[in-house]
């Protein structure tokens, strides 16, 4: 069994070892347990925790445990709270203790899994207050191997920190063993962690401060990184890190993991979780991690989103303009460079991130003018139209496309057949009203309501009368062909299947409300929404078999898609229901009524609403894949067709937009809002326009 | 060549073959009669494995079918859970929480689903599987310190399955044209394969594979995923704890299922292989076949 199958629960700490040996651990508590991990320790070995989350200086002390990890310690204060236990405090020195005869113990400044950091008075200099911060491991590990290594990591610091001397660096002032506890004794550093400022200061820090303290940072890695022989690596770069002393300078804090880095040497995974580079956990630490985990740092800073309760290496689905829109474009470029997973791709040196950050004109105050804007059109309204056709009137109603021919019904009571290729007039048909219903078409007949009241069955070729059927109402809906039947709502609540042979209605059922919604059919159901927001699925025979109330009407047609209904309401929601049961399976609010209806394409939904978007949502959970802003309502339906999604705007233009990304490939403006559905075949994209025309444009 | 339709047969003994809508005419609608009895064959098995001496597995399976003028399409339960944490967390982590997540779906089941009338103030499956998903973490939080746990959900509704997933114990679909893995394991190295930052075969073998960056009881705010999955005509729903897929390769699992009689029989092989292979850890896996429309 491997080692790491032993990492114990955070319970473990102060228990055997051996028990609760869990295959799992959560992140923040491998955290811990991986901070003394190397190469070679024994499977049985219980991770050791001393050397994560203490600071050496300046730590407020209000919470011990004051571990790393933010989901530990809110695990801790949990348990403490149901279960509370005695606080690990019997090991500690009490205040007034006098350590090698020279420091005396003041209080306790921050304490993690096995080690204590004290603040402490240096008794050698009697008139003046010399403070000292002193690092405590206390080495109670049962396994001698363990206290072995664990010794050694705290050398390793002591030493790596005697070797540095830099001013933001703590200097190191001494070093000795009493009894089973090792200590360190390191300069105090008063001040505030950016981790703790961050908790206390209401909105966003200022992009001209975060870069101040970012070119600091850099100065000190760029010290730490040049170090000869070898350089040396922080490995644990994060706000609580980083100290703002008196004179608001940046001092680097706790160098429990850094390592001196050897080039092509792997050493152990270690560092914080949520800040860590990607290659750490291929055991890979080397000075461009440092980079990943500063950007890691300002990515926090600036967002206030703490890295350690997201998912890691999410930084880039987190883009910083969505937190905080302030931030300059040049700035959140630069953090993004230094959070690229690929070290090739980051910046090269700490140096080099220094010089990025210097050429930025808010670093020196200056407010920059640019803003994250959405990019704009590949092919502005250079499109060649096809051909174009004038009616009478408005054109609400959406194309059929059938053998070669598009039918469409105008507001000036005309039902229009024209050559889907030239445009070319082959005939219409009149009704006594406007046509708001979009023809079908099925086995040489055309079907379509009008607002005169009636459903009109043609002669799909010669536009020759078959047979009316008369409602009491107005139609809007158009009518939906299956089962050798024509189904079709109307203004006077009824949806009605008439035979599409004869024109004989086989059954009609009322609902609470006008039906203007198309009505969608399943295996076995038929699927259609009314105006009093209720939508019903009835049985082949007209028997309701379940039905669902949304809060606002049911304009959107329904849409059967792999057993899922879904819909848009003018309650501004976006629902998916399970086809047998009617349950809600999720539901997407968007900021206006929904009365497009959806399209399908792979696994995307798309859909419009009256808040001017066309939404792109993830079929089978309704999450965001990506939304597009018109400059209008989206009442039009999208249509979908070989990787592009279209649809018309109440701003006039019809919209070409690439599925997967949502970004705009064309657009196309006509002299109306656009109401009318795009609809696509022979890739050529038919659309009409309250400018009277119908429209043929290219893909 | 092998018959898929004809094997998967085997496992719905209830299968009915649904005639095709015919037209509606006005004299003479269609019988609203349906066959009824429909049931969910389901296998289930866990087991404590070679190494350990307790399981932290914990699996529940519950199925409701309804017959009567509204007929419901039956619905299937099934959780999985795969407890962590030492002195007993682990398992009472993982049992409290499948308890949670049956009692709250099963509660808002009986009270807001169970009708034929529905509204916009119901909850969506969606939210009520991470409601209850949420409501087993904070008791896990609250009641069972230092435990955690993963939780996988499936509510089978007809041939569709909904489910959510917080951890790194998986659902497959098996179908007769393919092997699909539906849910994505809350692990640091599976998000490293994403990145191509480490190859699946490196991340097999990671000393940090285990590592969960999501688990119940553990940090907030806990995050639930949630699928829609579509189960085709023949297809087979499989959930099961890494101590199985860790062990038996995912060819070596569609082997087994295919080759046994029944779906228990095939869960109980699979235990035995895990066994064969290790046993490294607890083994538990579900295998569900729904009825069909």
């Amino acid at each position: 069994m491997d080692e790491q199958e032993k990492t114990p629960g955070p319970e473990e700490s102060g228990a055997s070892p051996k028990e609760g040996l869990s295959t799992r651990v959560i992140q923040g508590l491998a955290a811990r347990a991986g901070s003394t991990r190397l190469t070679g320790v024994p499977p049985d070995v219980p991770p050791a925790q001393g050397d994560l989350g203490t600071r050496l200086t300046g730590a407020p002390s209000d919470v011990p445990p004051a571990q790393d990890d933010l989901g530990t310690r809110i695990t801790d204060v949990d348990r403490a709270a149901a279960h509370p236990r005695p606080a690990r405090t019997e090991g500690r020195l009490a205040e007034g203790t006098v350590l090698q005869g020279r420091y005396r113990i003041l209080g306790i400044l921050g304490a993690g899994g096995m080690s204590v950091v004290y603040k402490a008075q240096d008794l050698r200099f009697p008139k003046v207050m010399r403070l000292c911060a002193i690092k405590e491991m206390i080495n109670n590990a049962p396994d001698p191997k363990v206290r072995a290594v664990m010794v050694q990591n705290f050398e390793r610091e002591a030493s790596i920190l005697a070797t540095l001397n830099h001013p933001a660096i703590p200097q190191v002032y001494d070093y000795f063993v009493e009894g089973d506890r090792a200590y360190l004794v390191t300069e105090f550093i008063p001040g505030k962690d950016l981790e703790a400022l961050l908790n206390e200061t209401e909105g966003f820090f200022p992009e001209v401060q975060v870069i101040q303290w970012a070119i600091q940072i850099c100065d000190i890695l760029t010290y730490l990184h040049t170090r000869r022989p070898q350089p040396v690596v922080f490995r644990d770069m994060k706000p609580s890190n980083i100290m703002l002393d008196e004179q608001g300078r940046v001092r680097l804090v706790d160098f429990g993991i850094a390592k001196v880095f050897q080039s092509g040497e792997k050493g152990t995974m270690i560092g914080t979780e949520g800040y860590s580079p990607p290659e750490q956990y291929r055991g890979i630490a080397e000075p461009r991690g440092d980079i990943y985990a500063l950007g890691a740092t300002l990515h926090h800073l600036l967002t206030k989103q703490d890295p350690r309760l997201e998912t890691p290496f999410s930084f880039h689905q987190r883009p910083i303009h969505k937190y905080n829109p302030t931030v300059s474009v040049e700035f959140q470029e630069i953090i993004h460079r230094a959070l690229e997973y690929d070290i090739q791709k980051r910046f090269g040196s700490a140096e080099e991130l220094k010089r990025a950050l210097l050429s930025l004109k808010s670093a020196r105050g200056i407010p920059t003018t640019t803003y994250i804007s959405v990019p704009e059109a590949v092919q502005p309204d250079a499109m060649k139209v096809i051909w174009q056709f004038a009616c009478e009137d408005e054109v609400r109603s959406s194309p059929c496309i059938h053998g070669g021919v598009v039918y469409i019904g105008a507001y000036d009571h005309n039902l229009y057949a024209l050559d889907a290729e030239t445009g070319k007039f082959l005939w219409k048909y009149a009704t006594e009203g406007g046509i708001a219903s979009s023809p079908a078409v099925e086995e040489g007949r055309v079907f379509f309501g009008s607002t005169d009241g009636s459903l009109y069955a043609l002669n799909a070729d010669t536009g020759r009368l078959l047979w009316t059927y008369p409602t009491k109402g107005r139609i809007f809906s158009s009518p939906r062909v299956q089962f050798g039947h024509v189904f079709i709502g109307s203004d006077d609540h009824r949806l009605c299947a008439v035979n599409m042979v004869n024109g004989r209605v086989a059954w009609s059922t009322e609902a609470e409300g006008a039906i203007r919604s198309t009505p969608a059919t399943g295996a076995d159901a038929i699927y259609f929404g009314d105006e009093q927001g209720i939508l019903y699925a009835v049985g082949v025979n007209g028997r309701l078999v379940w039905r669902f109330r949304a809060r606002r009407a049911i304009t959107s047609s329904p849409l059967v898609h792999k057993d899922l209904l879904y819909f848009g309401s003018h309650d501004w929601f976006v629902y998916a229901l399970d086809l047998r049961s009617g349950w809600v399976v999720w539901r997407y609010r968007t900021d206006g009524p929904v009365v497009s209806s959806p399209a399908v394409g792979g696994n995307t939904l798309f859909i419009g609403s009256a808040d001017g978007h066309l939404y792109a949502l993830d079929a089978t959970n309704g999450y965001l894949v990506w939304r597009y802003r018109t400059g209008g309502q989206v009442t039009s339906s999208p249509a979908f067709y070989q990787g592009a999604v279209y649809v018309g705007s109440v701003d006039g233009y019809v919209y070409a937009l690439d599925a997967q990304t949502g970004q705009l490939r064309w657009r196309f403006q006509t002299n109306g809002p656009v109401v009318s559905s795009p609809r696509v075949a022979n890739d050529i994209v038919y659309v009409g326009s309250l400018d009277h025309n119908v429209y043929a444009l290219p893909t | 060549m092998f018959n898929w339709k004809s094997w998967f047969r085997r496992f719905r003994p209830d299968a009915r073959r649904e005639e095709r809508p015919s037209a509606p005419t006005v004299t003479a609608p269609p019988p609203a009669h349906r066959p009824s009895r429909q049931r969910i064959p389901v296998g289930w098995a866990t087991d404590t494995g070679r190494q350990r001496n307790h399981n932290e597995d914990s699996v529940l399976v519950a199925e409701i079918w309804q017959e009567g003028y509204h007929r419901m399409p039956p619905l299937g339960l099934l959780i999985l859970a795969d407890g962590m944490g030492g002195h007993l967390a682990g398992e009472f982590a993982s049992a409290l929480a499948v308890r949670m997540v049956a009692g709250h779906i099963l509660r808002t089941y009986w009270t807001t689903f169970s009708g034929w009338e529905h509204s916009a103030d119901e909850p969506s499956v969606q939210e009520l599987l991470t409601e209850a998903i949420q409501r087993a973490h904070q008791a896990v939080s609250e009641r069972v310190p230092g435990g955690g746990t993963t939780l996988l959900c499936a509510l089978l509704l007809g041939n569709q399955a909904y489910i959510a997933n917080v951890g790194d114990s998986r659902a497959y679909l098996i179908a007769p044209d393919g092997w699909q893995q539906i849910t994505r394991d809350h692990s640091v190295v599976d998000i490293l394969v994403e990145l191509g930052q480490m190859t699946p075969d490196e991340a097999t073998h990671h000393p940090q594979r285990n590592v969960l960056y999501r688990a119940v009881g553990q940090k907030d705010p806990l995050e639930v995923d949630t699928f829609t999955c579509h189960i085709p005509e023949g297809g087979i729903l499989l959930l099961c704890s890494d101590g199985l897929w860790e062990m038996v390769s995912e060819q070596e699992m569609r082997e087994v299922i295919t080759a046994a009689d029944s779906l228990q029989a095939a869960c109980d092989i699979l235990v035995e292989r895990a066994n064969q292979a290790g046993g490294k850890d607890n083994i538990s896996v579900i295998l569900a076949a729904p009825p069909g429309p």
